[in-house]
């Protein structure tokens, strides 16, 4: 399992809670369209994945992260600086 | 064919779902102005409690007076931004008398409100600066930290320990970062645990800006802010405010310290881009700061008003959003409940403001009261009374109210 995967297996376990309309999380899902996530549990999403890689993620890359997939590369990229 | 407004299908879908039947919350006009807290809206003689004019000067016959003087003597605007013609004499007088009221060395004063936080914000923080601002924060400062380049962190709502934390996981150097947060946060009418913040911003090394809109002639000995309540001013390197609540009319301000200051005449875009103040407003603004800051008088009847409808309506049983102060937010459990109770006030009188997601903290649903100085004490009554009407209504939809103690 490539640390990717991992840290998309992490990602996928924060996102079960906020997943009210029960969409199967793939690295393609994207926040807006398929989880129908407001703006407000965005940010409660980002503090949780914050606290949990214990990482600081910028409010100014949310509008380029629109995809689990991308989230997690995003992630991956701030756990390897 | 596709047309620049379909971005607002969403926004449409979602206005026109409300079920608003007789009047309209983003519609209200007020077509006559009675006094500070009534108008006649709709025909309907009604008491306003969601103004934010906290002190009731908008109508003071002094605030007036020194208007007309100038209007008369100087016309009815400038036509120019602060760094070319638009500099009067009282504009100067106008950052004179706030510099006094706050006993520091400066104070620039803008436009607006919203205009102060984008001018002061996005000049102070640049790309290689941080800034941490409290979740909760107004537009104006998410949208001063967008202009500002600056790495931008959010931290939970007035909780230093967490301001703590992401400041050591970021690991950078204090004077590169700007801590934002409010005194009095408007929506819910908690203020900021200013103490703690104040800590963790030494033990960082970092800047603190705190906008004082709402607290402004509310708290504090002269009417400073929650800065001043808690005895914490010094250790503020940036106090925000704005004219439109306590002041009556329209503007913001910046007062600092910072022996550098200054030079934000001259870096600040909605400074220098923007038509200064107009004379009368400046004029109006300057008594009223005079005011608050001498008349401790007005902020005493004002915390009575607060008292009274916090306890009132706390005793009907409805849930409230914060402790008491001069803003009252009654959580009601769906929008659908909220837009019914909110209409029916209307309808019976009353006017508050209707506060729903994403302008809201935590996705709640508020009518949010706010309180003047200029309040009776039968117009509270009758405020909590309609409420408790409106509440036992059936077509409101509201689950009984548990009367406490």
């Amino acid at each position: 399992m490539t640390s990717a995967q991992t840290t998309f297996d992490q990602i996928a376990a924060l996102i079960v809670p906020y997943n009210t309309k029960g969409v199967t999380v793939i690295p393609e899902s994207t926040f807006a369209s398929d989880l129908e996530w407001d703006s407000l549990t965005v940010m409660d999403f980002v503090a949780d994945m914050e606290d949990h890689f214990d990482i600081i993620i910028p409010l100014n890359m949310l509008p380029d992260l629109e995809t689990v997939g991308q989230v997690a590369a995003a992630v991956d990229k701030l756990l390897g600086d | 064919m596709a047309d620049l407004f379909d971005k607002f299908e969403a926004l449409t879908s979602t206005r026109e779902a409300m079920p608003f039947e007789e009047a309209n919350p983003v519609g209200i006009v007020m077509d006559e102005v009675i006094s500070p807290t009534e108008a006649m809206i709709d025909g309907r003689r009604t008491i306003l409690a969601g103004t934010n004019n906290y002190l009731g000067l908008t109508l003071d016959p002094r605030c007036i007076a020194a208007a007309h003087e100038a209007l008369d003597a100087a016309g009815t605007g400038t036509t120019g931004s602060r760094v070319l013609n638009g500099t009067y004499a009282g504009h100067k007088q106008l950052e004179d008398a706030l510099a006094n009221l706050y006993g520091t060395d400066q104070c620039i004063v803008f436009s607006t409100g919203f205009l102060a936080n984008l001018a002061v914000i996005g000049a102070l923080a640049g790309k290689d600066d941080y800034i941490l601002l409290d979740a909760d924060s107004h537009a104006s400062i998410y949208d001063g930290c967008g202009m500002s380049g600056a790495t931008i962190v959010r931290f939970k709502h007035n909780d230093a320990a967490d301001l703590d934390k992401r400041l050591t996981r970021l690991g950078v150097e204090g004077s590169r970062v700007l801590i934002v947060v409010e005194g009095l946060y408007s929506m819910l009418g908690d203020r900021a645990p200013l103490d703690d913040l104040v800590a963790v911003k030494k033990k960082h090394g970092a800047y603190l800006l705190v906008d004082e809109a709402h607290s402004l002639g509310v708290f504090g000995e002269t009417g400073r802010g929650v800065g001043q309540d808690m005895g914490l001013d010094d250790d503020i390197d940036f106090i925000v405010g704005t004219f439109s609540k306590s002041v009556g009319t329209i503007g913001g301000y910046c007062v600092s310290n910072h022996p550098k200051f200054d030079i934000l005449r001259l870096a600040a875009r909605p400074y220098m881009f923007t038509a200064s103040l107009p004379p009368s407003v400046v004029a109006s603004a300057t008594k009223a700061i005079e005011i608050l800051g001498s008349e401790p008088e007005h902020r005493e009847r004002l915390w009575r008003n607060a008292k009274q409808l916090h306890e009132g309506l706390r005793r009907a049983g409805f849930t409230l959003g914060a402790d008491c102060s001069p803003v009252v937010a009654v959580k009601v459990d769906s929008p659908d409940i909220l837009v019914r109770f909110w209409e029916k006030l209307v309808l019976n009188g009353v006017y508050v403001n209707l506060a729903m997601p994403p302008a809201t903290p935590q996705g709640l649903c508020l009518l949010r009261c706010s309180l003047s100085a200029a309040h009776t004490p039968e117009q509270v009554d009758t405020i909590i009374e309609t409420f408790e009407k409106v509440a036992r209504m059936n077509s409101v939809g509201m689950p009984a109210l548990e009367p406490v103690d």
